[in-house]
Order: C-alpha cells, then sequence, then structure tokens
C-alpha cells in the first residue's frame, strides 16, 4: 500500500479517545462491564478478547451505533452523547460485518460516503484513496463483484476519507492472504505515525497484534482483564506468547484481573 | 441541517438508478397499468352510463390522484429499503449524519421519482383518454402539494415501522395505500361510509382532495377551508411522522436493535 501525503495538520493535544465506565446490559448479561481506556494520538491499540468479550459492543458504542447504560466517550475532546455529530466527524470505521453496498461501484461509494461525512473537495481525496489503496482500476467496478480483500481495501478507503482522528478497524486482515495483510498493517502503521492518528483494532491474529499495535487490552466478559505492550505482556504474566496468554485469560478469566485504569 | 449529506443521499439514489431497469422501470410500470385499466373502465362507462356524467375525470382522474401520493410513499420508503437490502445501516448511522438530514434525502428522492411518474401519467390519461386537467381548475395544484405531503408523511411512518420491526415488515408497507384507499373516499364520497370510517376519513389529508375533486366535478366550489385544513393535517403528520422516525432510532441505538438490525430483536 503506496503511502499518501500526510493532509492533517499536527495532532492536536489530548487523546483521540476517552472511555470512562462505559457499561452495557442486555438483559442480565452484561456485555460490557465498567471498561475504561484512552488512546493517545498515533497510537495503535489492539482490542482483544474471546468472542463475547464485548469488543463489538464496545466498538458500536464508541460509533454511536449503540447507546451505553452508563459512562462517557470522548473523541478528540468531544463528547459523543452531547455533540454526536462533531464526535462521529473525527470518527470512521472498517469492519468485515459492515461492507459498503455492493449495488454501487467503488467510486460511487466513495463519492456517497465523502458527502455523507462533509469532505471537503471530495473528487481529490477520493483520487488520493484510490490511489493510495490501489483501487484505481476498480474505479468502476461494483463493490459486490470485488474479492473480499478488494473490498476491505476499499472499506478501509471509506475510512479515511474525513481523515479520521480515531480509526476503529474490527478485524480488518480477516479476509487477506498473509502478504496482502502484511502491506496493509504497515501501510496503516505508517499512516497512523504520519498522520496523527489514533487506531483500536480488533483481532484474532496475535501475530498481527504483536506486530501492528503499541498497546493491547485483554477483554473478557466485558471487563479489560489486562493492557500493556504485547511484546512485552506475555512474560509479565508467565506466558510463553501472547496466544498463550490470550487463551489463558480467556480460560481463566478470574485469575487476571486487574484494577482498571 | 447540511445540504451536502443530503445531496449524498440523492446521488446515491440517481446512481442506483442509473445502472438497474429493474428500479426505473416501476416509476412508470404500475402507473401505466392502472391508467390503462382505468381508462378502458371509464370508456366503458361512459358507453353504457348517462351521458350526463362523465367518468374520465371522476375516475381516471382519481386513480391518477391516487397513484401519485402512492409513488410518493413508495419514493420515500423505497430509498429507505436501499440501506436495508444493501445492509447499510451501520456505515449510515455511524456516520455524521443526522436523522433530520437523513430523512431529508429520502423526501428528497421521492419528490424526483415521482414526479416522473406523474409526468408519465399525465401524458398517459391526457393522450390516450382524453383526461383533462382544466377541468380541476387552478385546484390541481394543493390537490397534488395535499397528496404529496401526506405521501411523505406516510412513507416516513412506514420507514420507522421497517426500522423498529425489523427487514421482514417490508411487506407491510407495500399494501398501506390500498388499505388506507377505502377511507380516503378515493372513488366515493365520505358520506357513503360508516360514522366510525368517516371519523378515520377526516384524519386522512387525501379525503379532503377526493371530496374537492368530486364537488368540482359536480360544477360546485369547494370549501377553501377544507384543503387548508387537509394542508396543515398533511403537514402536522409530516412533522409526527418525523418524530416518530427519531424516537425508533433513538430505540434501536438504546436498546441495540440498530447494531443487531438483522436479529429483527435486540434479545
Amino acid at each position: 500500500m503506496p503511502s499518501a501525503p500526510a493532509t492533517q495538520t499536527a495532532a492536536a493535544p489530548g487523546p483521540a479517545l476517552e472511555v470512562r465506565g462505559l457499561c452495557k446490559r442486555y438483559g442480565a448479561v452484561r456485555a460490557v462491564d465498567g471498561i475504561s481506556f484512552g488512546l493517545a494520538p498515533n497510537e495503535i491499540v489492539g482490542l482483544l478478547g474471546p468472542n463475547g468479550a464485548g469488543k463489538t459492543t464496545t466498538i458500536n458504542m464508541i460509533l454511536g451505533v449503540l447507546q451505553p447504560d452508563a459512562g462517557t466517550i470522548r473523541v478528540d475532546g468531544v463528547d459523543l452523547a452531547r455533540q454526536r455529530r462533531r464526535a462521529l466527524a473525527r470518527t470512521n470505521f472498517a469492519a468485515v460485518y459492515a461492507p459498503l453496498p455492493g449495488n454501487l461501484t467503488v467510486e460511487q461509494n466513495l463519492r456517497f460516503f465523502a458527502l455523507l461525512y462533509g469532505v471537503r473537495r471530495p473528487g481529490e481525496r477520493i483520487e488520493a484513496l484510490l490511489r493510495q489503496f490501489d483501487l484505481e482500476r476498480f474505479r468502476r467496478s461494483k463493490c459486490g463483484v470485488l474479492s473480499s480483500g478488494e473490498q476491505t481495501r476499499v472499506c478501509l478507503a471509506k475510512a479515511l476519507l474525513n481523515e479520521p482522528r480515531l480509526l476503529l478497524l474490527d478485524e480488518p486482515t480477516a479476509s487477506l492472504d498473509p502478504a496482502t495483510a502484511q502491506d496493509l498493517r504497515r501501510g496503516i502503521r505508517d499512516m497512523a505515525r504520519r498522520d496523527g492518528r489514533a487506531i483500536l483494532w480488533t483481532s484474532h491474529n496475535m501475530y498481527e497484534v504483536e506486530e501492528v499495535c503499541d498497546r493491547v487490552l485483554l477483554m473478557s466478559r466485558g471487563r479489560v482483564l489486562l493492557q500493556g505492550d504485547p511484546r512485552v505482556l506475555p512474560r509479565q504474566h508467565g506466558a510463553a506468547s501472547l496466544e498463550e496468554l490470550f487463551i489463558s485469560a480467556a480460560r481463566e478469566p478470574l485469575a487476571f484481573q486487574e484494577p482498571q485504569r | 441541517m447540511r445540504p451536502q449529506p443530503v445531496l449524498g443521499l440523492v446521488l446515491r439514489q440517481f446512481y442506483l438508478m442509473r445502472g438497474s431497469p429493474t428500479r426505473v422501470l416501476p416509476m412508470f410500470a404500475w402507473v401505466t397499468i392502472d391508467i390503462v385499466l382505468w381508462g378502458f373502465i371509464t370508456r366503458w362507462l361512459n358507453s353504457v352510463g348517462t351521458p350526463r356524467l362523465d367518468f374520465v375525470p371522476v375516475l381516471l382522474g382519481a386513480v391518477l390522484l391516487w397513484d401519485f401520493f402512492s409513488r410518493v410513499m413508495q419514493g420515500v420508503t423505497t430509498a429507505f429499503f436501499e440501506d436495508l437490502w444493501s445492509r447499510n445501516f451501520l456505515n449510515i448511522f455511524a456516520s455524521p449524519l443526522s436523522i433530520n438530514e437523513y430523512l431529508a434525502g429520502l423526501v428528497l428522492t421521492a419528490v424526483a421519482t415521482s414526479l416522473v411518474s406523474l409526468l408519465a401519467m399525465l401524458l398517459l390519461a391526457g393522450a390516450a383518454f382524453g383526461l383533462s386537467y382544466f377541468v380541476y381548475r387552478l385546484l390541481l395544484v394543493p390537490f397534488l402539494l395535499v397528496l404529496f405531503l401526506f405521501g411523505i408523511a406516510l412513507g416516513i411512518l412506514a420507514s420507522a415501522m421497517v426500522l423498529r420491526f425489523g427487514p421482514a415488515s417490508e411487506w407491510l408497507v407495500w399494501p398501506m395505500p390500498a388499505l388506507l384507499s377505502p377511507f380516503a373516499g378515493v372513488f366515493y364520497p365520505l358520506s357513503t361510509l360508516p360514522a366510525w370510517m368517516q371519523a378515520v376519513g377526516r384524519l386522512l389529508p387525501p379525503s379532503y382532495v377526493f371530496e374537492g375533486m368530486r364537488q368540482i366535478l359536480a360544477g360546485q366550489r369547494p370549501p377553501p377551508g377544507g384543503l387548508a385544513l387537509a394542508l396543515l393535517l398533511a403537514l402536522l403528520q409530516i412533522v409526527l411522522a418525523g418524530l416518530c422516525f427519531a424516537a425508533v432510532h433513538r430505540h434501536a441505538v438504546r436498546s441495540g436493535l440498530l447494531a443487531r438490525y438483522s436479529a429483527e430483536s435486540a434479545s
């Protein structure tokens, strides 16, 4: 993934994302149970956990499509509950379960979402992203006929349309071959450094998490059990690898209770 | 309200229609079938009925006006269904788009598509069956305006219903105009109906249009208060439908229905 010129100014002071005391219940089930964390500009944080740990619920709350029962979310200092539009204008996301409409072409989809996000000079921005994600030859292809890897790149291009301060990536490389996935990881990491973007990244690929993330939050049963540098954290907890630590925490979460930051 | 996202929604619909004859055809096909069917029925009724009564403006005109209302409503709901069919709610509602902007986009889309249908109906009914619009005089404009506004209100309400009850409730939306037509007195005076149906009919702005239409054709002057009330009712119903959509959206965000929309339930 070739680099694009940086168009965002230097990062504003303060965290790109602040989550405090976030809770969500579905009936008797505590999907998210009082989690707190933050993301600094330029930081890539891995949100890990077994299926049903509360990762997607957390992401949905940060995206404003799910209302928390308690807690606050501030994106770039803007309270999501009070200033939804301003907070979401600073956010974007790509997720395997939210593909772009397959009946529009790549270019049409990007133009549609550029207008929804109020992107200035959308034509220039779309051209830059088509180049950045090597999508120029697919511009007139309907998204529904693209391979899953190509669709992922289109979703990422859409996720960068508004040059978000906070980017949420839910298993962005799940459908990519190893070579494409590696290129994508490098591209995203470079972009986060260069443009001052904070990225919250979920993945079940621990190798990928170690390669990309500055920090990980390991969730289970709606709580953050552990957090730290993915290259150091396993040793701190007597595990040989991040994958081994993940499996232990998933099977015996009570053994890893840690005061939440 | 920002114009850019509203135009985005209209542009999306234009893209979809440009590349899809199956979306363009219904704008003409169903209204054409209705006009042709009722055109021949009125022609036959004119041949067997009393010469003093011309069925063309009474029946064919009523069909044309009712079809216009139906197309407006379906213009709104179809634009909404595009997000349903392409499972696009998460992308749409996680963007900075406000509910007002979203609804405005649906309405503008409906304006464009319903005007195309109206033009097709006017041309066909006039050219093939001699329906003259001058018989309705200048009141044709407020007639169309009332029907347009009520179509918008019902379209927004129907979209709210589908957002609340899930994709399968789409099948309840299509027959809505047919369900309302007996109450609106499309083909007969409201006085024909039993009292409780008349009471329902008086809450429906189109009933004032069809009463007015029949009064004009009978050589009378429709009371201006009736159409003014219809306009006010329709505007009020648009506001209520918008509030209903916003409330359903809030509920969907609070309960988790929006994030789990395909499950049709948050639990």
